[in-house]
């Protein structure tokens, strides 16, 4: 599987290279690959139908558990069959919708990774594994969905597909890794053996409720489920394969395989029954509200999505079966009905069902394919819906709590697919009022061969399902309930309740279709309700965050250096006090106070010098008299120096008083005119602002000062300076010697200062350039 | 043997902008001097990690003066990380520049300053001495003023204003806490102030105190909520091959020197001062992506979004714990890689279609498939999707997150990685997807169908190779990401271990 999937992922990245010399032909190896696929998977089939459980293990990461491991059982099986089975047909179909498009190459690359991708999510056999999997679809279909990429439509629905299943990812992301914490593995082959630990566990309940966030929003869940319609801006077998087929029932595998773990328990039954039966719910009544052909398949599947989470939230024996069913009926007549949507609106350029009809002559072949299957669909006998909508019905009807509810929900959808079902399958080809739709072209081989080979499948499972599905599928559902299973699929039930109930389904379904157009002109008094749809909801969302951020940036960011300087220095005196509150040693000032006694005249006299400046800086009304009295205070600290025995700094900091106000002076004339534009206000908050921020350090050095400093270092600088520094000068020998490293990196901070300079001086590009 | 794999990484940049200097007049002969000095300062980095990572910590001590007295320079897995990565960089940037500066700059001391500039990341990572430390982040601020003003253009030095007066208060506060922490303890040595603030008797509120100190000065030189003022302000005003550098590495020196002594020395009172950097690390990510999603220009979504991700790097060290530390090392790296990859992808982009502005651009996807990949597996690994590297940083983080029962710092970070996607694909839509608007109509058609000179081709192509190689490095730590994760996490265990540290650098 390991092969099969890095090999998968080498050609996805070849394809833009194949479909340079291959040109239209690109499809050829593409379906090639997906069909070895599909027969590497094929040979796995007999040792599973055995009840064998084919694993494989590679190391990638094993510092984290991460492992690229592979576990292949009934549930895995079954997918991957589907996936790449599916896989081969869409690969042939998209090189008859898209023949000729110069960007042919970049699709294949996208759906092979997809197809890659999805492979490995349902074969994978570490959680991680299978979340990189995950994302990677989501990624794939990101791509494939804007791949109209000059429409702004187009890439609004990707946009808003990616950010609602990348965020449900990284729920996942997050709901597995407390699934690990409370299963200690990583691993499918011990994870699922855990089932007891992890649902007893304090991390069960935030688990579950982040991977069914995941799994929702992946599935088109309500209230997550909006980005599918609009993901319908992608081309036609993306639809039908991505969206319908494959990557929204992701979100259904990952449920159905946690199932034995997570499975079982009242939260997991309830929030899967209410989230999918509501979804169900929903999903048929918006799909007869539109009248978009793929709109309308769009919102089907997202009640059949709906409809199989219900299933996995029963999760009685009967209402899992039902579930492997219905999705296996499912993808084949929904995958079909999308193709031939597609060769609709490829021959005629439409997708409206009011402007379609009478086409059924023209196009042959597809009408005939889209009949099969909204047989399906509808559930009639034989085709292999009926066995599915059947399974539904019986899974309902045992449920004990909920039963009239789910029962409900069950019928609901029935009606609303019989209907669709013949909208799509019989309305547009055969109903005859009006005149018949032109055909822009007819439609090729590549084109209504796949679909009918789709929906003829669905015959023939339904006709000898014990031969063909029911081995797999029981597998599959033993796969969820941990356990083994009699499994029996079979047309003919006899005549019962739930016989009774499908021609009941088929009759009211029919009715219903009759209102469709009738229905459609309500469709704009329920407009209203649909402004606080979350779909609509999230458009505004998406919309305001950048104003929204933006407002908040400007705040923050403001552009006035002094407002950053008051707010770091702000920060600063709130990080020392919050340092020092709690517990601050005691300021004993008692033996210090006698030491101001000990203040000489003249440091008096420089400190009232000080003060005289600071305050006469305030009110100066030109920069030089600011720059002349700053270096007052310079001069003043420098005398300090000197008065506390430190002649060479007092030297430097004279030396650098004198340098500034010289530097200052000869570019005054440069600077605009001085204006005193501060209120008095803020005047007064930056002085308080600098008296904190004084006050603040004065005690610091207070409490410091406090301690004795007891440094080895003096000593040793003292003694090896002379000894084996060979210098009289202690601060000497420190700068060239002992902390020659400082100094070189000094020099260098002043190298770099001086190629500054001349730089600014030199090169002034503004200058230079025309504006 | 230690003392000249220490010093290499040192030694080569500086002779190498020395010998620069002499070739002021011939930027010819610098470009070949400056590439030769980063080849050799790669390999020696390289040399060194590999030596580290199978010798463990070594030392040595300048002027063979003993430690605490002398300067010590000390090399563990994390500064062998942080040398090699910033030399890998600073290769990719100096190929860049050959063909994607203007003369005028690069006449001007660029190649000198940039290999300056790895100096002090160098010294910064190497250094075991707290105020050599400063001198080193000293070098650092006047090599990023003066390329970020080299040029002199308008909103250059506005920029450049901001920049050099906020980071030298950083560094005056840095010096203060410097001097607290000698007047307390009495020593710079980071292994002796390491072991002097475990000793029972010494205060450690005082010592917490002037971690407070560090915390700020390093918060402001790696641009953390609410200090990272200079950074939104500065970063996009230069060329494009400074800002990448200075963007992707600069402010992940600052975290580097955060990680290190607050592991190494204030790892005390650890109660009072996590809380404070989880806070930090919470807001610093959330108003960095708010910050990004309200930008319409390619490179000022990419300044904000540095602001947003050294908050995923500080969540590391609040978490504190090994698989956190690691996650942050982990994701630093990764971010390096990435973000300077992106800054070039900018460039590029600029540099056929004369804008940084969403609103300009356009076509991207169409004209250049190649460039269009290569921003895509850069933009998906800063956004953090799998298989690509940002996604194990996030994923460390994340477990380690869960692990020490951090839930809300975890849910955010979750929260603002979405965000993130929301910043690329918002590039991604503009710049590469949507039709190039047809701004001033007849005028940019031709321009469009204008065919490149060859010399403009070569120039193009030039740009290119720096990008497909950093995206390669990118693509390698993404996909075989199990030996970088190793690496991280042996590197996180040394940073915990302080008595290792403390005992290489003050035995004989």
């Amino acid at each position: 599987m390991l092969i099969v999937v890095l090999l998968g992922f080498i050609l996805a990245f070849a394809a833009p290279l194949l479909h340079r010399v291959a040109g239209k032909y690109t499809y050829v190896p593409m379906a090639l690959a997906a069909l070895a696929a599909f027969v590497y998977f094929c040979s796995c089939l007999p040792a599973i139908l055995e009840g064998a459980l084919i694993t494989q293990t590679q190391a990638w990461v094993p510092s984290l558990a991460i492992n690229l491991d592979f576990y292949l059982d009934g549930l895995s099986l079954l997918f991957a069959l589907l996936i790449s089975g599916f896989g081969t047909l869409i690969m042939v179909y998209a090189g008859g919708y898209l023949k000729g498009d110069p960007l042919l190459g970049r699709f294949y690359l996208y759906l092979m990774l997809f197809m890659v991708a999805m492979l490995g999510v349902v074969t994978a056999g570490n959680i991680f594994s299978l979340f990189v999997f995950w994302e990677l679809t989501s990624l794939s279909s990101y791509m494939l969905i804007g791949f109209k990429h000059q429409k702004e439509e187009s890439r609004n629905a990707a946009l808003q597909a990616l950010l609602i299943t990348g965020g449900g990812g990284l729920a996942l992301m997050a709901g597995l890794l407390l699934l690990g914490n409370a299963s200690g593995s990583y691993s499918f082959t011990e994870l699922l053996n855990r089932g007891e630990m992890v649902r007893a566990h304090a991390l069960y309940l935030p688990a579950l409720v982040l991977i069914c966030i995941g799994a929702f929003t992946k599935s088109a869940q309500f209230p997550f489920h909006f980005w599918l319609p609009n993901a319908m801006a992608a081309p036609t077998p993306v639809s039908a394969y991505l969206h319908s087929a494959t990557m929204v029932k992701a979100g259904i595998y990952l449920l159905a395989r946690l199932t034995p773990v997570m499975g079982g328990t009242d939260v997991w039954q309830y929030t899967l029954m209410l989230v999918g039966g509501s979804t169900t719910v929903l999903g048929a009544f918006l799909a007869v509200q539109h009248t978009d052909l793929k709109a309308i398949l769009a919102y089907t599947t997202i009640s059949a999505l709906g409809m199989l989470v219900t299933m996995t939230g029963i999760g009685s024996a009967p209402a899992l079966e039902a579930m492997v069913v219905f999705l296996l009926a499912h993808a084949l007549y929904k995958g079909t009905l999308f193709m031939v949507a597609g060769n609709v609106d490829h021959a005629t350029g439409t997708r409206e069902i009011n402007k379609l009809q009478g086409l059924g002559k023209k196009m042959l072949p597809t009408a005939l394919a889209g009949a099969l299957a909204a047989l399906s669909m509808a559930g009639v006998l034989p085709f292999f819906g009926f066995i599915g909508k059947e399974l539904l019905y019986e899974a309902a009807l045992e449920e004990s709590t909920t039963r009239t509810a789910m029962f409900a929900v069950t019928f609901f959808s029935g009606l609303i697919f019989v209907a669709v079902a013949l909208v799509v399958g019989y309305r547009i080809f055969w109903r005859k009022t009006g005149r018949q739709t032109p055909l822009e072209h007819g439609n090729t081989p590549l084109l209504y061969l796949p679909p009918l080979m789709l929906s003829g499948l669905g015959l023939l499972l339904g006709l000898i399902p014990a031969m063909l599905a029911t081995p797999i599928l029981r597998r599959a559902a033993e796969a969820m309930l941990g356990e083994e299973q009699v499994f029996e699929l079979s047309l003919w039930h006899g005549f019962n309740m739930v016989l009774f109930i499908s021609l009941l389904t088929l009759l009211l379904g029919y009715l219903l279709y009759r209102f469709t157009d009738r229905l459609h002109a309500l469709v704009p008094r329920l407009s209203r309700i649909y402004r606080f749809g979350p779909g609509t909801l999230f458009y505004k969302a998406v919309k305001a965050l950048p104003d929204a951020a933006g407002v908040l940036t400007r705040s923050i960011q403001t552009g006035y250096l002094r407002n950053y300087i008051t707010i770091i220095i702000l920060t600063l005196l709130g990080f020392l006090a919050y340092a020092l509150i709690p517990n601050s040693p005691s300021l004993e000032l008692a033996d210090r106070l006698p030491l101001i006694m000990n203040i000489r005249v003249y440091e008096f006299v420089l400190i009232l010098l000080i003060m005289a400046a600071l305050y006469m800086l305030h009110n100066s009304k030109s920069r030089l008299t600011s720059i002349a009295i700053l270096g007052i205070i310079g001069y003043s600290v420098a005398v300090f120096f000197i008065l506390f025995g430190a002649p060479d700094i007092a030297a430097t900091q004279l030396l650098i008083e004198t340098l500034t106000v010289v530097l200052f002076v000869l570019v005054l004339h440069k600077l605009p005119s001085f204006h005193n534009l501060t209120s008095i206000q803020t005047k007064i908050k930056y002085i308080m602002v600098s008296l904190l921020f004084g006050g603040t350090m004065t005690y610091v050095l207070l409490l410091v000062k406090q301690f004795p400093l007891d440094s080895r270092l003096k000593e040793y600088f003292g003694q090896a300076s002379y000894l084996q520094g060979q210098g009289r000068n202690i601060v000497n020998v420190i700068l060239v010697d002992f902390r020659a490293m400082d100094t070189l990196g000094e020099i260098t901070v002043l190298a770099v200062a001086a190629i500054g300079i001349l730089a600014l001086f030199k090169l002034q590009l503004d200058k230079e350039e025309k504006p | 043997m230690n003392k000249l794999l220490l010093i290499l990484p040192l030694l080569l940049p500086l002779y190498g902008a020395i010998l620069c200097l002499f070739f002021w007049f011939r930027p010819r002969a610098q470009k070949i001097v400056s590439l030769l000095a980063q080849l050799g300062l790669v390999s020696a980095s390289l040399y060194l990690l590999l030596h580290v990572n199978s010798a463990g910590i070594i030392k040595t001590q300048i002027g063979s003066w003993p430690a605490p007295f002398g300067i010590t320079l000390v090399a563990d897995l994390f500064s062998c990380l942080m040398v090699l990565s910033s030399s890998i960089i600073g290769l990719a940037l100096i190929v860049y520049s050959l063909q994607g500066l203007d003369g005028a700059r690069q006449r001007f001391g660029y190649y000198p300053l940039v290999l300056l500039l790895q100096l002090g990341i160098g010294g910064a990572c190497l250094t075991g001495d707290l105020f050599n430390l400063f001198v080193w982040f000293e070098l650092l601020l006047i090599c990023c003023f003066v390329l970020i003003s080299l040029g002199g253009t308008k909103a250059q030095l506005e920029g450049a204003i901001k920049y050099v007066t906020i980071n030298i208060i950083a560094s005056s506060i840095l010096l203060m806490g410097i001097g607290v922490v000698y007047g307390t303890l009495g020593s710079l040595n980071m292994a002796e102030l390491a072991s002097l603030v475990r000793m029972p008797e010494t205060d450690t509120s005082l010592v917490s105190m002037a971690g407070m100190f560090f915390l700020l000065a390093f918060g402001i030189k790696s641009a953390v909520f609410p200090l990272f003022f200079w950074l939104p302000a500065s970063y996009h005003t230069p060329p494009i091959a400074i800002s990448a550098f200075i963007g992707g590495l600069i402010t992940k020196v600052g975290v580097y020197a955060l990680v290190r002594t607050f592991t190494l020395i204030f790892a005390i009172n650890l109660e009072l001062s996590l809380p404070l950097i989880m806070l930090i690390a919470g807001f610093t990510m959330v108003i960095g992506v708010l910050g990004a999603a309200a930008q319409k220009d390619f490179r000022k979504i990419l300044s904000f979004h540095i602001v947003s991700q050294i908050g995923y790097m500080v969540m590391g060290l609040a978490i504190y714990t090994p698989l956190a530390l690691a996650g942050s090392i982990f994701f630093i790296i990764h971010n390096i890689l990435v973000k300077t990859n992106l800054f070039l992808i900018s460039g590029v982009v600029a540099q056929r279609h004369g804008s940084f502005g969403l609103k300009k651009l356009g076509g991207v996807y169409l004209l250049q498939p190649v460039l269009a990949l290569l921003f895509v597996l850069s933009a998906f690994s800063l956004a953090g999707i799998p298989p690509f590297s940002g996604f194990w940083g996030k994923f460390m983080l994340a477990k380690a997150g869960f692990d020490a029962q951090d839930y809300t710092i975890v849910a955010t970070s979750l929260a603002v990685s979405l965000f993130t996607i929301f910043s690329m694909t918002k590039i991604w839509n503009e710049v590469f997807w949507k039709k190039k608007p047809a701004e001033a109509g007849v005028e940019n058609t031709t321009h469009e169908m204008e065919p490149e000179s060859a010399a403009a081709r070569t120039t193009r192509r030039l740009m290119y190779v720096p990008v497909i190689f950093l995206t390669l490095l990118i693509l390698y730590i993404g996909l075989y990401a199990e030996q970088l994760i190793s690496l991280s996490g042996r590197a996180a265990e040394q940073l915990l271990n302080h008595e290792l540290y403390i005992h290489v650098v003050l035995s004989k």
